[in-house]
């Protein structure tokens, strides 16, 4: 079963600690020009995972705050991995999806080709790679949780198997009416590893949420079994139109010779 | 321009035009140096919201798409053996293979990781289309190459003409099968953008609109590109020829229109290219200029003028422009967020691939047999 990672937004108090044990495992720079908190927290190819912070009105019509942390989903299915044409993006049993820098190269069909815009590139670099969140897939490999998990005072996370998290976050939001009826993640292109629940609508949280239910690889896997067969039977055809009609050519001079004559 | 019959002499006329476009191509050749050392962030205006800009739209995406004359004519001439079309069929195939040239080029540049270009052919991405156009330009422009062969040996290593000859009808078939394949998956691209690519443009079945449009450009290109050549080498070629080749461009033509319609009625989104929005308009334009009004030239008597062939190809091949433009560019905004407008460096270089375009095509036309060889009739058959 892989694991996963269930996001309890009422809970978060907006103190960053994550993006910054994301930034010391995983050894990024700090980013001089995009803060990791705040309004204007952006991901980048520095910035792994930032928390947003958003204005909104809760139920009762009153102006609240919400932090909201970003990362990598973790497809089940991902875009990325499948849409990658080297193999640099792949899904590992335990959930996180992977990235080995010696096989991109860097075109950044993954970044077009993600629902959620994680991958970012290295654009101020001359040789650049693709980077993102990769749910510090050493950590989960021995067991642990990820970086940005294990550092939370608010216990805003819990780190499990996806499967058993789903349930649990069903229960929460059943028992208690604070939440909303849904569950991020749960069927969001296929589902995903990191599943959400809230006390606000997650359109107003900036979430994407009118994205398909289907897993996006699904989309192109009919296609790429269907091609060689295509293109066998498209050879097939041509060979066969080809000498058809040069037969045919033939013929048809050969009886205008005899017509002359 | 030394004629065929006189010893090997090459030649290569200085207009200034030429010098014009020489120039355009050192420019563009120093910015490229320049990004190829540098990097993607000096030279461009691509970010992580448009990690996609310019160079895959018209160097990749076009730049396939306008030389999909090569392989529609090699179809038509070579393997359907209409002998009637041979008179064309050298130039659209060397406009093609030069075509092929520049796209491997423009994509060369593009990505980050350039001295790793050759990983997609070991380690196997399998589940992603673009590893088939991967796989497809690198053969198509590979056999393109060997067929050149059999022009090539006809000056250059004149041994070895007969065995290009005798490979010949085997490359035109997998000459066809590549391109074909990959035409339509540069369209298959966009099937993973369900969520970001308007409506108007994303489709089940974009791929099959990337592959009819490929094939319908393929005899607009050979008219612009014979009415240029007609006027620089004064050969021309019988409107006839033109027109009935046209004619399979405007069946083609209907086929995607009645395609289109079909495919925005069944999803429900027919509606949207009429409420005023920035995308609506585009897609209108494309629509109106690039099939509409070029089925109405193709099928009225406007086609049986060097004019009327003139626009026909001009509207075609800019409307095929427009709507890869259109599917890259303008279809992703809304999605973005973000706008773009390429830099100036983006553009110099995109100009700067089909200068040397122009000038190599120049070249090849005036030191080997392209445009005249009557005499060559039924030999590649």
């Amino acid at each position: 079963m892989s694991k996963g990672v269930l996001i309890d937004l009422t809970k978060c108090v907006g103190c960053g600690g994550c993006t910054v044990a994301c930034k010391l495992y995983n050894d990024n720079k700090w980013d001089e020009k995009t803060p990791t908190m705040g309004d204007k927290a952006k991901l980048t190819d520095k910035n792994w995972t930032v928390v947003h912070r958003k204005e909104v009105k809760n139920k009762e019509g009153q102006p609240v705050w919400r932090f909201v942390k970003e990362q990598c989903f973790h497809c089940k299915e991902p875009a990325c991995a499948s849409a990658c044409f080297a193999k640099a993006f792949q899904k590992t049993k335990e959930g996180p999806v992977i990235y080995y820098p010696h096989l991109c190269v860097g075109c950044r069909y993954c970044m077009v080709a993600c629902p959620f815009n994680i991958a970012k590139f290295q654009w101020d670099k001359a040789f650049p790679l693709v980077t993102k969140c990769t749910m510090c897939s050493n950590k989960v490999t021995k067991g642990e949780a990820p970086a940005c998990v294990s550092v939370c005072p608010a216990g805003v996370f819990k780190y499990g198997d996806r499967e058993e998290l789903l349930k649990e976050a069903k229960s929460i939001i059943a028992k208690d009416s604070k939440y909303v009826k849904h569950i991020f993640g749960e069927e969001e292109v296929g589902g995903t590893e990191w599943i959400y629940i809230s006390d606000i609508p997650f359109e107003q949280l900036g979430f994407k949420t009118n994205v398909t239910k289907r897993p996006l690889p699904s989309y192109t896997a009919a296609y790429m079994h269907a091609t060689p067969y295509v293109g066998i039977a498209w050879g097939i055809v041509l060979t066969g139109l080809y000498h058809y009609t040069k037969r045919r050519n033939q013929i048809s001079k050969e009886n205008n010779k005899n017509i002359k004559a | 321009m030394a004629s065929h019959a006189e010893a090997q002499k090459w030649g290569f006329r200085i207009t200034p035009i030429r010098v014009l476009l020489l120039l355009l191509s050192a420019v563009a050749t120093a910015i490229i140096i320049y990004r190829l050392v540098t990097g993607l962030g000096t030279v461009t205006n691509l970010s992580d919201e448009w990690p996609w800009g310019l160079w895959i739209a018209f160097d990749v995406m076009c730049g396939v798409a306008l030389a999909g004359g090569g392989y529609g004519t090699a179809l038509i001439v070579h393997v359907l053996h209409r002998d009637y079309f041979l008179p064309i069929a050298r130039s659209a195939m060397l406009t093609s293979l030069i075509g092929y040239l520049l796209v491997m080029a423009g994509l060369f540049l593009d990505i980050g990781q350039w001295f790793n270009f050759w990983r997609p052919f070991v380690s196997w991405g399998h589940s992603s289309v673009l590893f088939e156009v991967f796989w497809c330009v690198s053969c198509y422009t590979t056999v393109q190459i060997l067929e050149f062969t059999e022009i090539a040996t006809e000056r250059v290593g004149t041994k070895f003409h007969n065995i290009a000859k005798a490979a010949l009808p085997v490359l035109m078939i997998v000459g066809i099968i590549f391109p074909t394949l990959h035409q339509s998956s540069l369209g298959g691209l966009y099937l993973l953008m369900v969520d970001k690519l308007y409506p108007l443009w994303w489709s089940p079945i974009i791929f099959l609109f990337f592959l009819i449009s490929s094939f319908f450009v393929g005899p607009a290109m050979i008219c612009v590109e014979t009415t240029l050549a007609g006027k620089a080498y004064d050969h021309w070629i019988p409107i006839p020829i033109l027109r009935k080749l046209i004619r399979i461009s405007g069946y083609a033509m209907i086929i995607y229109l009645i395609l289109k319609i079909y495919d925005l009625m069944s999803r429900d989104v027919f509606g949207l290219m009429f409420n005023g929005t920035f995308e609506a308009n585009m897609f209108l334009i494309e629509m109106v200029f690039g099939i509409i009004i070029p089925i109405f030239i193709c099928f009225s008597g406007f086609s049986a003028s060097r004019t009327g062939l003139f626009i026909f190809g001009l509207l075609v091949s800019s409307g095929v422009v427009l709507n890869r433009m259109n599917v890259v560019i303008t279809g992703m905004i809304r999605s973005t967020g973000v706008s773009y407008v390429p830099s100036l460096g983006e553009f110099i270089v995109s100009a700067g691939l089909v200068a040397m375009g122009v000038l190599a095509y120049c070249f090849i036309v005036e030191n080997f047999r392209i445009l005249e060889h009557d005499d060559h009739r039924g030999h590649a058959a």
